[in-house]
């Protein structure tokens, strides 16, 4: 094995950030339009279980946690509504599969160390060629999904009931657009940890309101926002000497708050 | 024969233990106007909802003709200021072709307001476009659900000759609920008095006059009568 220069550890890092971000940005903009933004933290807590489950059985990190996100949201989606209303039932779900998580892991942990922090808010620099790659598919996947069924999810999320009268289902999109999550949360978990995935699903996605009329523009400059955020942050973290995670997701709470001032400035002219 | 758009026989509907609808039979034809009025939780939402085909009946049978096409306007939208929607992109989800749009934008006034948020219309110019997507396609049969509940009397008014003129124009059924009962009865050919049973039906004079009627709305609507024949003796000269 040859020694890996800095050099080659910052271009995957880079290309993990900005894979992750771009995919986030777009779906983001949809769990806000769906109002699912509670039911995103569930799915992204459950990912802990899944870091647990593939310890467990030796599966890569990335399949145990895919695998925990949809048995969660299967749970949630199945059963909401019929104990207690949805949000009761998500806020139990998303603190104690995070909890299980927690427990499970450091049980497993055992004599070896397992580092937690790594899971929580993300270890970019363990990203290897193999992760990037999974990434890059994972979060092309999950793009793809949502794409795909583009026009009917819009219809959706706009009325249940209009879209229905049209003929289509919208619980079918509802189920797609889970499953774009769940990979997006599987692959997120390495570079921003299962604590931060909601904040960068969601940050640049409310920062591209501001400049969107249409449901398109949203979701392009979510992801452009979320792909700035990623360098922004990556190169603030290698200056400070912070953790890449939080520090991409604070580089996108700064472009969040500019383009709130910058509106405030253009709509008072 | 082949005139009948979608029918139910003895549909009930239960929901958490609860009857909301036991043994509804009804039907509608070709371009016929029928306005199902009841009162608060007389299960006329949950019926209209059953005819879409967003709720199961528990019992019953329903038939649709085969390809019948539905344009359904809700009662309002719950659109959060997140979720940006001009006029014109949200007509683009219900036909792709321009040419279409255009027509559709014409026919409902909208060239003023197509770039703007759905999220800021007002209620009126809010159902106008929802009515405009709604028979955006042609539908056979236009479903709606308490569509003027929120409007000023003026604008009632206004939107239900624009519902009596789609029927003219495109040549659909009609089918709407209310409980705002002396404007619309003006438009109906068949009103259906729900609650939780079919109470009476029959066109709107037969229908005020029922005793069953009056029990479920009560003397205290003498006044709204009145004003409903008022409305009935000038067909098509709304006051407000």
């Amino acid at each position: 094995m040859k020694g890996t220069s800095m050099d080659e550890v910052l271009l995957r890092s880079a290309l993990a950030a900005i894979g992750v971000a771009v995919a986030a940005g777009p779906l983001g903009a949809v769990v806000l339009w769906r109002r699912m933004v509670y039911f995103g933290d569930t799915i992204s807590h459950a990912a802990l279980l899944g870091v647990a489950f593939a310890l467990a059985l030796n599966l890569p990190i990335f399949l145990g946690v895919l695998i925990c996100a949809l048995g969660i949201a299967a749970l949630v989606l199945t059963s909401s509504g019929r104990f207690h209303h949805t949000n009761t039932l998500l806020g139990v779900a998303a603190h104690s599969s995070l909890s299980l998580g927690l427990v499970a892991v450091a049980l497993l942990g055992g004599p070896v160390d397992i580092d937690l922090e790594s899971y929580l808010i993300g270890d970019i620099a363990s990203v290897d060629w193999r992760d990037v790659a999974i990434i890059g598919a994972g979060g092309a996947l999950a793009l793809g999904l949502v794409a795909w069924r583009w026009q009917r999810l819009l219809m959706a999320s706009l009325d249940r009931d209009m879209a229905l009268a049209k003929g289509q289902n919208p619980d079918h999109e509802a189920i797609f657009f889970t499953v774009a999550l769940a990979l997006l949360v599987a692959v997120a978990i390495q570079v921003v940890g299962a604590l931060l995935i909601t904040a960068l699903l969601i940050i640049p996605a409310v920062a591209a309101r501001l400049g969107a009329k249409t449901p398109e523009r949203m979701v392009f400059l979510a992801a452009a926002l979320g792909g700035m955020a990623a360098v922004a942050g990556l190169f603030g973290a290698t200056q400070l000497a912070t953790p890449v995670g939080p520090t991409i997701v604070v580089a996108a709470l700064i472009f969040l708050i500019l383009a709130s001032i910058a509106r405030r400035v253009f709509s008072a002219c | 024969m082949s005139s009948i758009l979608m029918s139910t026989k003895g549909v009930g509907l239960r929901l958490d233990g609860r009857e909301v609808l036991h043994d509804v039979s009804f039907s509608i034809s070709e371009a016929e106007i029928v306005t199902i009025v009841g009162p608060n939780g007389s299960g006329k939402s949950s019926f209209l909802k059953i005819l879409i085909g967003a709720l199961k009946p528990s019992q019953g049978r329903m038939q649709r003709r085969v390809g019948l096409r539905i344009g359904y306007v809700p009662q309002r939208l719950q659109l959060d200021h997140i979720f940006p929607m001009t006029v014109l992109r949200f007509l683009k989800l219900g036909s792709a072709k321009p040419a279409e749009i255009a027509e559709i934008v014409e026919r409902f006034g909208l060239v003023q307001i197509t770039g703007q948020q759905l999220s800021s219309l007002s209620g009126g110019q809010l159902q106008r476009v929802l009515l405009a997507n709604a028979m955006n396609g042609a539908p056979d049969l236009l479903v709606l659900d308490e569509a003027a509940q929120g409007l000023d009397q003026p604008a009632v008014a206004g939107f239900y000759r624009l519902i009596e003129r789609m029927r003219r124009e495109f040549g659909c059924a009609v089918l709407m609920v209310s409980h705002d009962l002396h404007v619309v009865m003006s438009a109906s050919d068949r009103v259906i008095c729900l609650n939780r049973h079919i109470c009476c039906e029959g066109s709107p004079t037969i229908v005020s006059e029922a005793p069953e009627y009056r029990e479920l709305f009560g003397y205290g609507t003498e006044g709204a009568l009145a004003l409903y024949r008022h409305e009935h003796d000038h067909e098509g000269h709304e006051h407000g």
